[in-house]
């Protein structure tokens, strides 16, 4: 839903990251109000996946130009673990399955952060397994998967499961999703995509990272933007995802070739 | 290199000095001690030129007192649950003085006691060892028991030792289908030793299950010999955890005297500061379709040192062994020092012998993960630690997995 006098929630200027040697982001722009669903859409090695590590604070990569402003916060200033207790989610491409941790305790410990930062109370066992048995009903996921280690053993549509219930806890502002769609049969897709969509309201913002139209049917996109090298090399409304289904990614070599990029600004 | 010249030594007189200051051989093990004594005054030390010893300096026992201690107390620990049986071991009195042993479990009579005492030790070839000497040497106690043919027991064992040594001698005797679940608790309230030896002969289709929980300190060193003869379709479940101590070494010696029986290994060992810690363990199939499962896990910060040693011997009797090693340690500083080797001796040609060895740090992608949930750095870490060290606690049975929290082995880590 885009609402002009919306609050800016998340605000992207010339941002460059590079891992190792390597620079990866050449100079990201994007600007992400409240209510808002965005499609960051893009070949391998486009920069998509790095863009939402960023975000997150993931250690291997650095940060080399520009400003990542979340709430008129400076994001990049934070630890991960602080972005995440003030409402930055990242849905991992590939959740880490971390054998030993009690997925529930993980859950609970982590969504007790989150409303520590907010002044809540701090739920105990019995009042977060309550609270986790309601919000399972949102990706309708088996309560035993909460007995076992955090992902260890899961399918890859479990796994994406449980990312969407921990952003259901978490009850993030924006919530970036890195290729969600991955790995999903239609019936996980539909489930997943379905739990995205009922977590989004007028309040919070999603950027989903995706490669293909197919999650875009079923959570539909405010805005499409497209990257290329390290940039958004162009932006548009749902349309230009279908447009990319059709035609395929080479006329973004095309215009790369071209060196004319078109103009970012997002309304 | 000065102190691998001069440990020896100093160990050597220390152990002189130590046989000298010994009471008279006496009581039911006057025999064994005379021996052990005599055998003792003649073994060399061990030294780093030992190749079982190579990564594991005794020096630590030369600044120790050089008497037995005394020291009976229940080392702080819970109550034993209702209807479970707990024998505080202070390495003097008679441990079953003034019990009533419950249905199924007896003492051993002399002339059994005479037939069954070094028995195991001899099956598993370690009767001469330098620590099972010093243990013979001094032990004036032997807790002698025998569980009766199917019944089913819990038994826990506990020891406190202060300055000076503290030997520990213990025979089990598990009849045809006897169960035992045996929690044993070693801690360290002074700078001394623990010697501690342990038999157990189990006959066919009989179940033990043997949790061993050692918490140390700096200025304290424990060596246990832990043998355990396995008669076809027995099954022996040893789990140990140590940590805290200057020095630890377990000997986990295991015989399946036929074959066919199934035994599964569980270790924990915890270093840190100067610590260190070493696990030898031998099993040996004499017979075929023998099982084993072996996880070995270390946890190395500071400038603690960790040694692991798997020997798995599987002689041409032994076909059709099934038998997994797998030895995992988590570095957690770059001063600390790891030493693991499996060690396969496979002679039968229709086996599944699988071994394997890591070493890690804390996963970069697991922190991370947990961190942009909003765990802390410093709890992710604990997390992880914690949940590494979770697969062998689990197997810790009933009480033992009380005695053990995670927050007393990694206090300092």
């Amino acid at each position: 839903m885009i609402r002009p006098d919306a609050p800016v929630l998340l605000e992207i200027k010339d941002l460059h990251a590079r891992v190792e040697d390597k620079a990866i982001l050449k100079g990201v722009n994007l600007t992400v109000r409240a209510g808002e669903i965005h499609a960051v859409m893009g070949r391998n090695g486009s920069g998509k996946s790095t863009l939402s590590k960023v975000l997150a604070g993931h250690p291997a990569y650095t940060v080399t130009a520009g400003v990542v402003t979340y709430r008129g916060q400076d994001l990049l200033a934070l630890d991960p673990e602080l972005r995440a207790r003030i409402g930055v989610f990242l849905g991992f491409q590939y959740p880490v399955e971390i054998p030993g941790v009690s997925n529930l305790e993980f859950l609970r410990v982590a969504t007790n952060a989150r409303r520590a930062e907010q002044g809540a109370e701090e739920l105990d066992t019995f009042a977060f397994e309550d609270l986790v048995r309601e919000r399972l009903k949102v990706v309708q996921m088996d309560p035993a998967f909460l007995d076992r280690s955090v992902n260890e053993g899961f399918s890859g549509g479990e796994k994406k499961r449980n990312e969407i219930l921990q952003m259901a806890l978490l009850e993030p502002l924006v919530a970036i999703l890195d290729e969600t769609d991955s790995g999903l049969d239609i019936d996980a897709l539909r489930i997943v995509a379905g739990g995205v969509n009922q977590l989004a309201n007028a309040d919070n913002a999603t950027v989903l990272i995706t490669h293909y139209q197919r999650l875009l049917d079923a959570i539909t996109p405010d805005y499409v933007h497209v990257m290329a090298a390290g940039r958004i090399l162009r932006t548009g409304g749902k349309e230009l995802a279908l447009d990319l289904e059709e035609r395929g990614y080479d006329w973004v070599d095309q215009e790369l070739a071209a060196q004319a990029p078109v103009p970012l600004e997002v309304a | 290199m000065a102190a691998s010249l001069t440990a020896p030594m100093a160990l050597a007189d220390w152990t002189r000095q130590w046989l000298n200051g010994l009471p008279v051989a006496d009581g039911p093990l006057a025999a064994v001690q005379q021996r052990g004594r005599e055998a003792l005054a003649e073994l060399p030390v061990p030294s780093s030129r030992q190749e079982d010893w190579r990564f594991t300096d005794l020096g630590l026992l030369a600044g120790l007192d050089a008497t037995l201690a005394c020291s009976p107390s229940d080392a702080g620990l819970p109550p034993a649950a209702p209807g479970v049986l707990r024998l505080v071991l202070d390495g003097r009195s008679d441990p079953l003085a003034g019990v009533v042993l419950p249905a199924g479990l007896a003492p051993l009579s002399d002339s059994e006691l005479a037939q069954a005492l070094g028995h195991t030790l001899a099956a598993t070839a370690c009767e001469h060892h330098w620590p099972v000497e010093l243990n013979h040497a001094a032990a004036q106690q032997v807790l002698a028991l025998r569980v009766a043919s199917r019944s089913c027991l819990t038994l826990e064992l506990v020891s406190m030792q202060a300055a000076g040594l503290l030997p520990l001698r213990v025979l089990l005797v598990l009849e045809e289908k006897a169960e035992l679940e045996l929690c044993q608790f070693a801690g360290a309230g002074g700078a001394g030793l623990t010697s501690l030896v342990l038999e157990a002969h189990l006959g066919r289709g009989a179940r033990l299950t043997h949790g061993v929980v050692a918490l140390g300190r700096n200025d304290a060193a424990l060596l246990a010999h832990l043998a355990i003869e396995q008669e076809p379709e027995s099954s022996a479940t040893l789990a140990t955890v140590a940590a805290g101590w200057g020095l630890a070494r377990f000997e986990p010696r295991i015989r399946q005297v036929d074959g066919s029986a199934s035994t599964t290994l569980r270790g924990l060992q915890v270093v840190d500061h100067r610590q260190v810690a070493d696990t030898h363990s031998h099993i040996s199939f004499s017979g075929p379709e023998g099982q084993l499962d072996q996880l070995h896990k270390a946890v190395a910060a500071g400038q603690g040192r960790s040694v692991f040693n798997g020997a798995v011997r599987v002689p041409r009797e032994a076909q059709r062994t099934n038998a997994a090693q797998l030895s995992r340690t988590l570095l957690l500083s770059d001063r600390a020092r790891i030493d693991t080797k499996p060690e396969l001796e496979i002679v039968a040609d229709d086996v599944k012998c699988a071994h394997g060895a890591t070493v890690s740090c804390l996963q970069t992608d697991e922190l991370f993960y947990l961190q942009s949930r909003g765990i802390a750095a410093d709890q992710a870490s604990a997390l992880l630690k914690r949940a590494f060290c979770e697969e062998v606690l689990r197997d810790l049975p009933g009480a033992a997995r009380q005695w053990c929290r995670f927050e007393h082995l990694l206090a300092s880590v």
